[in-house]
């Protein structure tokens, strides 16, 4: 009985279809669930967070974990995302008679975020590992530094009142997006000429792939959907400061990316989801309340103890368990691993062997 | 007119001149050795060819295209592939993704078609990897198609370099001491295994090599380099009996 | 003295003063890269470690400059080993973004845990008699004296230990080639231990002249102050002890000079503006040497 449930679920898990399935049930859920309330107004708040970090997570990888570069730059890019969308809603968008135009702000935000990918693409055909950090490090500040300067956008006070124009529907829709774009990229000849690059660049060269036009194309992909993360972050947080786009904000990310699995989509949606999710759960509120069925003699020394205290301690239990996590596998959980479902079906049949009497399946999919 | 021809190229690294007046003309269809002592030169040429070094001085070029210049996936697009004395595959992907990845300069979809897998997506794709399927077959290593590369042994991993030089459709093909680390027996074979390559896929083949049986054996016409300057070139016979070549340099592996 | 000449020598010893801070810092972050080609990025987060052991001693202890001194520098020096011990060592087969990363959670684990212990900014007591010299209209004040030769000290301590003693050779030579050192009969482990033993020592003691020079810590000091460390180390050339020397004093320089000329807010952006356009121009820093690769 055991043995036919799991043939079956390994048979349905091997359709093609139910991912297409899958989005469907999750557009109609994402509509579904702030329309009448499904779950309460922080769940929603949380589960729009996750999806945020999991486009950021996603295009990081591209650079960070299939280039096997090693950028700080990333919120950088959301930042200029974040404050070409705000600007964009708050002053020149009609934003309050047509709401529908919200995609564009985000999306202009991502453009602008592009462009600026370009940029940092540049250094990184001279220079690569710790001194293209370095670079990346530099132009991050750069770019909070420009932002404190500018007065016309608020300087270091940041913008405030932003619209609450991000919508789990829109989130959702992103996210789809995003997986989707940096799937397609990564199983292209351009994915293919990012990793040569990462396994022996001199080489690539030599095998006829163009380096620099691969580079170019990372860096931008990768920029643009930081900047579309910004610009829904920013019509979430509803506002925006040089602060909130730092060092710690990279490294936010970095540790979603190498948490999840380097060169590794569903990694990316894991990392990004666990560690958004973990945050959220150990704080004081949220534990207080999922353990308040617990008979008062029990709960009211675990809260004077111990939950009270979380909202300082979880910040040093997480480091904790993501270096236990780092101990036990090195390249994150789904290191250089993909959930079958992302990889197209036509590489999956081209790495089978040719069937043979004996039947043979393709060995394991890495990347 | 000759597909390569090298003429006085010199190539400085600091104060110290690797490779001095290399002098070379190779027609369609030849095969072509280059040997010497460690040290004299003979990747550098390889290397400036490929344009990994842009060469001090002097001209290269393929049929009537300079090559000094040029990077080197521009020079390998112009259909000339290369193997490495320290085998350079990609470690820790597929064997299909190695061979697979050598034919970039050939896809034709722009990088909108890529990013949507639209377009001339699909029917590339395929074609790719049908054409590397069929390589790898003719090398009977299709049935290693998913393993990792760095997994596989040694002779094979230099049987899936030069699949992957292939994919490049070269004209051109230089091949940087294939048979380090073989016995006997597996030299035997992989001299045959050029020929046939050669004929079969009608290449130019410029190779490097300390194996003199190999050498003595395939080339049709060898060179001789020490210190980064010709010793000596001719027909295998003429460079066995050349006593500045005796003098410096037979190498190892009993000739004949 | 004319007016310029003493405002150029204000701002000199100014540079010297920050300059000698992040050279005792960089020195950690390029001795580790050097012996484990790894950026051990909770070395900012140790520094501040060690500026908060300053407090303590001075503090709770009681103690004058020079044990305080000692004792923040033998705890972070056993700081750093402990970490090297529990979080980098099992990773050292490991890919090199698995230890980095690992060091960015170690440094947010000391940044927070100090954070739970120590919620409001500390202010470390003057440990030191503060005398200020007049000369010529250039303030010099006992501190900076102290700061500035204490630091360079140092490192000309650790310019002997690394280049004229055993340890030092044998670090210089794990440096070159691990794989055959051992075969040597050179105790590996101990030395690499050794090593972060002496770079987290070494922030330990800047943790302390920067308590004196600014009294007020917080548990995030340490973020800016070790990137900006770091960038120095891989401005002078990763790995080079001297080359991340010259890069500290050189960043120290940058910074001065900034302030000096533009307004505050501006400080961080010629700096890193000026490092990107060092690191594009002279890609390896002012030291350093490509690691090149044969084709």
């Amino acid at each position: 009985m055991s043995a036919m449930l799991r043939n079956g679920w390994e048979q349905l898990m091997a359709q093609r279809w139910l991912m297409p399935v899958l989005i469907a049930v999750g557009f109609v859920l994402a509509f579904a669930i702030p329309e009448y309330n499904l779950f309460n107004k922080y769940v929603q708040l949380v589960m729009m967070y996750v999806g945020i970090n999991i486009i950021l997570t996603v295009s990081l990888n591209l650079v960070n974990g299939y280039m096997g570069e090693f950028s700080l730059a990333h919120a950088g890019f959301m930042a200029v995302g974040a404050y070409t969308a705000a600007l964009l809603t708050q002053k020149v968008l009609p934003i309050a008679a047509y709401p529908g135009l919200f995609p564009l702000a985000v999306l202009a935000g991502g453009l602008v975020a592009a462009l600026l990918g370009l940029i940092v693409a540049i250094p990184s055909f001279k220079v690569r590992g710790d001194y293209l950090a370095i670079i990346t490090l530099a132009f991050l500040m750069i770019v909070k530094s420009v932002i404190e300067n500018i007065d016309f956008i608020g300087g270091p006070r940041g913008i405030p009142g932003i619209k609450k124009l991000t919508t789990l529907p829109w989130v959702f829709f992103w996210v789809v997006v995003s997986v989707w774009v940096v799937r397609n990229f990564v199983y292209s000849h351009y994915g293919r000429g990012v990793l040569a690059i990462r396994e022996d660049e001199i080489a690539s060269d030599l095998m006829s792939v163009n380096t620099r036009r691969v580079k170019f194309l990372a860096f931008m992909v990768s920029s643009f959907f930081a900047g579309i993360a910004g610009g829904l972050f920013a019509h979430l947080l509803q506002f925006i400061s040089p602060r909130v786009f730092d060092i710690i904000k990279t490294t936010d990310v970095l540790i979603m990316v190498y948490l999840g699995g380097i060169a590794s989509i569903g990694g990316s949606i894991l990392g990004a989801t666990l560690y958004t999710v973990l945050l959220e759960l150990l704080r004081p509120s949220t534990v207080a309340a999922m353990l308040a069925w617990l008979p008062a003699v029990v709960f009211d020394p675990l809260n004077e103890y111990f939950i009270r205290h979380l909202g300082v301690w979880r910040m040093v239990i997480m480091p904790l368990a993501l270096v236990l996590v780092m101990l036990y596998w090195p390249r994150g959980i789904m290191g250089l691993r993909e959930f079958r479902w992302f990889i197209p079906k036509r590489d999956l049949d081209a790495h089978h062997r040719p069937t043979t009497p004996g039947g043979s399946h393709g060995t394991a999919h890495d990347h | 007119m000759a597909l390569l021809t090298t003429t006085r190229v010199r190539h400085y690294f600091g104060g110290l001149c690797a490779v001095s007046d290399f002098n070379l003309e190779l027609r369609s269809g030849e095969l072509v050795g280059i040997i010497g002592p460690n040290g004299a030169g003979k990747t550098t040429v390889f290397n400036l060819i490929t344009g990994v070094y842009q060469a001090s001085e002097g001209s290269i070029r393929l049929r009537d295209v300079e090559l000094v210049g040029k990077t080197p996936h521009q020079i390998t697009a112009l259909r000339v592939g290369r193997t490495f004395q320290n085998i350079r595959l990609f470690r820790d992907l597929t064997v299909l993704d190695n061979v697979r990845i050598a034919h970039y300069a050939q896809v034709r979809y722009s990088p909108l078609e890529a990013l949507l897998h639209l377009g001339r997506y699909p029917r590339e794709e395929q074609r790719i990897i049908e054409n590397s399927r069929r390589l790898l077959s003719i090398f009977k290593l299709e049935h290693l198609v998913g393993e990792i590369a760095k997994n596989l042994p040694y002779g094979l991993q230099r049987r899936l370099e030069i699949a992957r030089a292939l994919a490049i459709d070269p004209e051109l093909l230089l091949l940087d001491e294939p048979a380090a680390g073989m016995n006997p027996n597996e030299i035997d074979q992989l001299m045959a295994f050029i020929q046939w390559i050669r004929r079969e896929f009608k290449l130019t083949i410029l190779l490097i090599e300390h194996q003199m049986k190999l050498v003595m054996g395939i080339c049709e016409r060898i060179k001789v380099l020490d210190f980064g300057e010709t010793l000596a070139e001719g027909p295998p016979e003429a460079i066995q009996k050349n006593p500045k070549v005796l003098e410096a340099y037979l190498g190892e592996g009993a000739v004949g | 003295m004319s007016e310029v000449v003493v405002y150029w020598l204000q701002q000199a010893l100014n540079a010297l003063q920050l300059g000698s801070i992040y050279a005792l810092i960089a020195l950690g972050y390029t001795l580790v890269y050097g012996i484990l080609t790894m950026i051990n990025f909770a070395h900012g987060d140790v520094f501040m470690v060690g500026a908060f052991f300053c407090f303590l001693a001075a503090t709770y202890l009681g103690l004058p400059f020079v044990p305080t001194l000692l004792l923040t520098m033998l705890g972070a020096a056993l700081l750093g080993v402990m970490i090297e011990r529990l979080a980098y060592k099992p990773l050292r087969q490991a890919p090199r973004v698995s230890a980095i990363i690992t060091a960015l959670g170690v440094g947010i684990f000391l940044e927070n845990f100090t954070l739970a212990l120590a919620p409001y900014p500390k202010h470390i007591p003057p440990l030191l008699e503060n005398v200020t010299w007049d000369l010529g209209g250039v303030s010099l004040s006992s501190l900076q004296v102290i700061i500035i030769f204490l630091s360079l000290g140092l490192m000309f301590l650790l310019d002997y230990i690394v280049h004229r003693t055993p340890v030092g050779m044998a670090m210089r030579a794990i440096s070159w080639d691990k794989t055959f050192v051992p075969l040597m009969g050179i105790p590996v482990d101990l030395i690499i231990s050794v090593t972060f033993a002496i770079g987290a020592g070494l922030a330990g003691a800047a943790g302390t002249m920067y308590g004196l020079a600014y009294p007020v810590i917080d548990p995030y000091m340490g973020i800016m102050v070790g990137w900006k460390a770091f960038i120095s180390a891989v401005v002078g050339g990763i790995g080079n002890i001297r080359g991340a020397m010259i890069g500290a004093f050189i960043l120290g320089g940058v910074e001065i000079m900034v302030t000096a000329f533009f307004p505050s807010t501006y400080r961080d952006f010629v700096a890193f503006t000026l490092l990107m356009i060092l690191i594009v121009v002279r890609p390896y820093g002012i030291l350093g040497k490509p690691r090149t690769q044969k084709v």
